[in-house]
């Protein structure tokens, strides 16, 4: 990976290799031909959900969607986030927003806490029956989750938690544990060995190896994590919708529930500024950490 | 490990066990206790509160013979056929066209990636604006001057499983393109190299060296694809709503109205259990392949 | 101590004087989301705010059929609402069987509800073994066809003035490039419009047989044929109807854009809110004016059980309150629909209205889909006909057959 990285630097300097590369060889006219299509295609309804989202409706029942705005105007994005109803409730998204922050942070947080420990132990060390439990919660991954709907309604029931932000935070970091416990055994794993046998020998457990070693070695893994972590639980519906109720609705929920509340006539600019505003973090979380977030979803998936 | 006093087989290691209790609790209560719990109460009528009345297979039978059902599960095999073929071909040509150690490499990736940090809530709402007949693409054609041109994917039964199948492969493909990038980036540069003394084209040298070299790269895409596949949900509920008609209906969808709003959740287990079922189709050749695979080269 | 004890008991003395019960939150669910509906909960909530109490709302949105799922896992997974609508009938039977609702009896037999309620059958919708869980709110017919004058007038015919000559002056809204009948694409619209067109072309008895009675002969039989049919020349009135919502196809008919909708009297809301006159903008004609009927179903609020005897105590309030003249009177002129109370003056409603409330007090009434069915039923038929509606390729003889099997396992 490092390779082809380095070797692009180093053609900027000078020509490389047997053949000397033209910059308008019909081969890259191709290559970038193919490129600029398809980033055109891939950006085209960010595009669009900008640019609705700046006109005022007049202007959307008369130009296209694709016509960039000629009025611009932010009371779209204004009434999005503060004014938009769903019955009497017509605080906007803004409500969703800090609902989502709420439920984002301890789930996070406590996901990664536990999924981390239960990574290291894995790795580090290994107990009869560890692989047993480990194979069976990759397995779980794969389950539906509409499965295990029902009788978690009827679990968070027991321990009285449904409908309460704790019950949302234990369902998160349940379902988030298969792909996090595998990301960070994978990478304990990798460390080397002898770290972990000289901190050993120098008498210190569990949970000293833990916190001095392994934790400090490991932020960029933790980091990964993380971004996993937030636009998953950012972008959740399905358990949002079920575990919650109204007034704790995270964003997502709460999008759809304002674009399907119509009052006479659809308002696509305010939809598009609502669509916009829900996908604001992630794409801010995406945007800003750039390799790590490739990392992350690669390592995944990959070594998976 | 070996200093370490064993005074009892079960408080040995137990810092290590303690630790890992979230997950053997997890992987026992919720992955497999809650399971069997949906599947054993997917024999009975349970209609608003699971009750232990059992019918046999009623449920089941129901099940097949409901032709909501039916369309769910068809849309489902299109859609995830499709999308099993498109993702991959088109991820792997635009990991190959990125692995031309071309320019700008990270913004075209940047760009192919980012609907994948969107949630399908979102996608599904764009997708549905595009599409719109009265002010998305149709209408712009039409203003050109082919006033008859129909474009309406949402609106028109037929087609309507390809509306979301556009907005699927927009926030997916990226995904399963950066793991073929990763893939690619890990083959030996010395067969590239090898192949070019040779005089193998490149294109031959992708198709009968790397594609089989990545054979474990595309089975992770595969089976993550497929898993993906299974759960679409809120894409559906955010574009269509399953509609025009039940014509967009997919089994999950199937499952949450049975359970919450038909008041019939004997008859949600019985399809979520088909679900089940259908993913440990694919997962059990695929672990199989895995794990019966590594043993061999132990 | 009891010093302090007696101060308390003197404050909350005050307290319940000035407010007149503790300030208690109660967080009400309902799926009231469009703007006429809206306008109407906004009642409840100002009279009940008015009581010292706290309306804490809880609108879903999405119709019944997305806000009913989350009402009731939420009530399943013991974390309920103060109150919550739901439409009286089968909906919430078995939750009241599982004791999960409060008992309402002492406060309907002191504010005399049998006396009151009018027809009675709402009243019996609410019973379960003799005892009363919730409180009717209105009377909602489905049996309504409302149509544009504009619309008509463009198209240069006469606003028709029952169903034969509304699909015989379809031809005429076409050429003028109108869609003759607005239909969203949600289920439950396309299920209600067959009820509606099932009792005008097929007569009441006939639709008493097969959703009371269970009769799946006559669901299959050539009298149900006939309705098929109509239904099926209904669909394709609606192309070109591309709307989502209920309230999107009404607006299609208040802006003319298309002739008419089959849709139940909360329609009425929508175009009140647009400024619109009965008998100048827009007709209604019940029963789609062939046989003038109308169907009691309607909204009603439940109030799951709370161990909290302050709530308990909000929830008696709400629901007395919600059953009291003024605020009949208020909620219902908003909402477009009929009050639960016959002793009570309509005069400022409107002609359709008052042509609804001419009807009930002539007794030509007949029970709702919901009061009859139970939701998987009332599920699959709703998944039947957006199906029939949508997909052209299934031909009326297909639907019936499908019908007529739903109603072989209906219970």
């Amino acid at each position: 990976m490092t390779n082809s990285s380095s070797n692009t630097t180093v053609e900027m300097t000078g020509p490389r290799g047997a053949k000397p590369k033209r910059a308008l060889s019909p081969r890259n006219i191709m290559i970038y031909g193919v490129l600029l299509v398809v980033a055109c295609y891939y950006l085209l309804p960010l595009y669009v959900m900008i640019a609705t989202s700046l006109k005022g409706m007049p202007e959307i029942r008369l130009g296209n969607i694709f016509a960039p705005p000629v009025d611009i105007t932010f009371e779209p994005w204004v009434k999005a986030w503060s004014q938009a109803c769903t019955g009497l409730n017509c605080e906007g998204l803004s409500r969703g927003f800090w609902n989502s922050v709420r439920i984002l942070i301890p789930s996070v947080a406590i996901s990664i806490l536990i999924a981390s420990v239960n990574g290291y132990a894995l790795a580090n060390w290994k107990f009869k029956g560890a692989e047993v439990f480990f194979t069976i919660l990759i397995f779980g991954a794969f389950i539906p989750y509409q499965i295990m709907i029902y009788p978690m309604v009827i679990f968070l029931r027991e321990l009285g938690l449904f409908g309460k932000l704790g019950g949302l935070v234990l369902v998160h970091t349940v379902f988030g544990m298969p792909i996090l416990t595998l990301l960070f055994r994978n990478y304990f794993t990798s460390l080397p060995e002898e770290l972990f046998k000289a901190a050993r020998v120098d008498g210190a457990g569990f949970w000293g190896i833990y916190f001095r070693i392994m934790l400090p070695m490991s932020i960029p893994i933790f980091v990964v994590a993380m971004i996993l972590q937030v636009t998953g639980i950012w972008n959740d519906f399905l358990f949002g919708v079920i575990y919650t109720k109204p007034d704790a609705y995270p964003m997502t929920v709460q999008l759809n529930n304002i674009v399907n509340s119509v009052q006479g006539v659809k308002e696509y600019n305010v939809n598009m500024a609502a669509t916009l505003l829900t996908g604001v973090v992630p794409l801010v979380i995406y945007f800003a950490s750039g390799k790590l977030f490739v990392r992350g979803i690669a390592a995944g998936a990959v070594k998976g | 490990m070996a200093q370490s006093t064993r005074p009892n087989r079960l408080f040995r290691n137990l810092n290590a066990k303690i630790a890992a209790l979230p997950m053997i609790a997890t992987a026992l209560v919720v992955f497999i206790g809650f399971t069997v719990w949906t599947i054993v109460h997917s024999f009975t009528k349970s209609k608003l509160l699971p009750k232990l009345d059992f019918v046999g297979f009623a449920q089941y039978e129901r099940l097949w013979g409901t032709r909501r059902w039916l369309v769910s599960i068809e849309n489902l095999a299109f859609y995830g056929i499709s999308s099993l073929v498109f993702s991959l071909t088109i991820g792997f040509l635009l990991a190959c066209l990125l692995d031309q150690k071309i320019r700008f490499e990270n913004t075209f990736r940047t760009i192919i990636l980012y609907p994948f940090a969107l949630s399908f809530i979102v996608t599904g709402l764009v997708w549905q604006w595009i599409l719109n007949p009265e002010f998305g693409v149709q209408n712009i054609v039409r203003s050109l001057g082919f006033s008859e041109f129909v474009f309406d994917p949402l609106y028109n039964a037929d087609v309507v499983i390809f509306g979301i199948l556009i907005a699927g492969l927009w926030q997916g493909t990226g995904f399963i393109m950066v793991i073929m990038l990763a893939g690619l980036r890990g083959i030996d540069q010395e067969i590239w190299k090898a192949s070019r003394i040779d005089g193998i084209p490149s294109w031959k040298t992708y198709i009968f060296v790397v594609i089989p070299m990545m054979r474990p790269v595309f089975i992770t895409a595969l089976v993550l694809i497929a898993a993906g596949i299974v759960k679409v949900y809120d894409l559906v509920v955010a574009q269509t709503n399953g509609g025009p008609g039940n014509a967009s209906e997919v089994p999950a969808k199937y499952v949450y109205d049975m359970m919450f709003k038909n008041q019939n959740l004997g008859q949600g287990f019985a399809a979520s259990t088909v679900m089940l079922l259908s993913v440990l189709v694919i997962l059990i050749p695929w672990a199989y392949l895995e794990f019966g695979g590594r043993k061999g080269d132990k | 101590m009891n010093s302090l004890k007696k101060l308390l008991v003197a404050t909350t003395a005050i307290c319940s004087v000035t407010a007149g019960a503790f300030a208690t939150d109660l967080e009400v669910t309902h799926w009231w989301t469009s703007g006429g509906e809206a306008a109407a909960v906004a009642e409840f909530a100002k009279a009940f705010n008015a009581t010292g109490n706290n309306w804490v709302d809880g609108a879903i949105a999405g119709g019944g059929g997305v806000a009913r799922p989350v009402i009731i896992s939420r009530i399943l997974g013991g974390d309920p609402m103060g109150a919550t609508q739901l439409n009286h009938g089968r909906q919430a039977e078995e939750l009241v069987e599982a004791g999960l609702m409060l008992d309402l009896t002492d406060i309907a037999t002191e504010g005399g509800w049998r006396d009151i309620v009018n027809p009675t059958g709402l009243l019996d919708s609410c019973t379960v073994d003799g005892k009363i869980y919730c409180v009717p709110v209105n009377i909602h017919s489905w049996q309504w066809i409302w149509l544009s004058h504009k619309a008509f007038a463009d198209a240069g015919v006469d606003v028709p003035s029952n169903w034969d000559e509304f699909t015989a002056s379809a031809d005429a809204l076409v050429a003028a490039g109108k869609t003759p009948l607005a239909m969203g694409q949600q289920s439950w619209q396309s299920s209600g419009a067959f009820g509606v067109i099932n009792v005008a072309i097929g007569g009441l008895d006939l639709w008493t047989k097969i959703n009371v009675n269970k009769d799946a002969e006559a669901a299959a039989g050539p009298e149900m044929a006939k309705v098929f049919e109509a239904y099926g020349a209904a669909r394709v009135l609606s192309e070109g109807s591309n709307v989502q919502d209920w309230n999107q196809a009404t607006n299609m008919v208040i802006t003319g854009e298309a002739g008419g909708q089959i849709m139940g009297d909360w329609a009425q809301g929508e175009f009140q809110v647009a400024g619109q006159t009965a008998g100048v903008d827009y007709t209604c004609l019940p029963g789609l004016g062939v046989n003038e009927i109308i169907s009691t179903g309607g909204d009603a609020f439940y109030f799951p059980k709370n161990d909290d005897p302050e709530v308990t105590a909000a929830q008696k309030e709400l629901a007395k309150l919600m059953i009291s003249k003024p605020v009949q009177v208020a909620f219902n002129l908003k909402k477009g629909s009929l009050p639960v109370r016959g002793d009570i003056d309509m005069s400022t409603a409107n002609d359709c209205m008052q042509k609804g409330l001419e009807i009930l007090a002539a007794g030509n009434i007949m029970p709702d889909g919901n009061q009859v069915l139970s939701a998987d039923t009332s599920g699959q038929i709703e998944d039947l006909m957006v199906e029939f509606w949508n997909d052209t390729s299934m031909t009326p003889a297909e639907a019936q057959a499908a019908y007529a099997a739903i109603i072989a396992e209906a219970d």
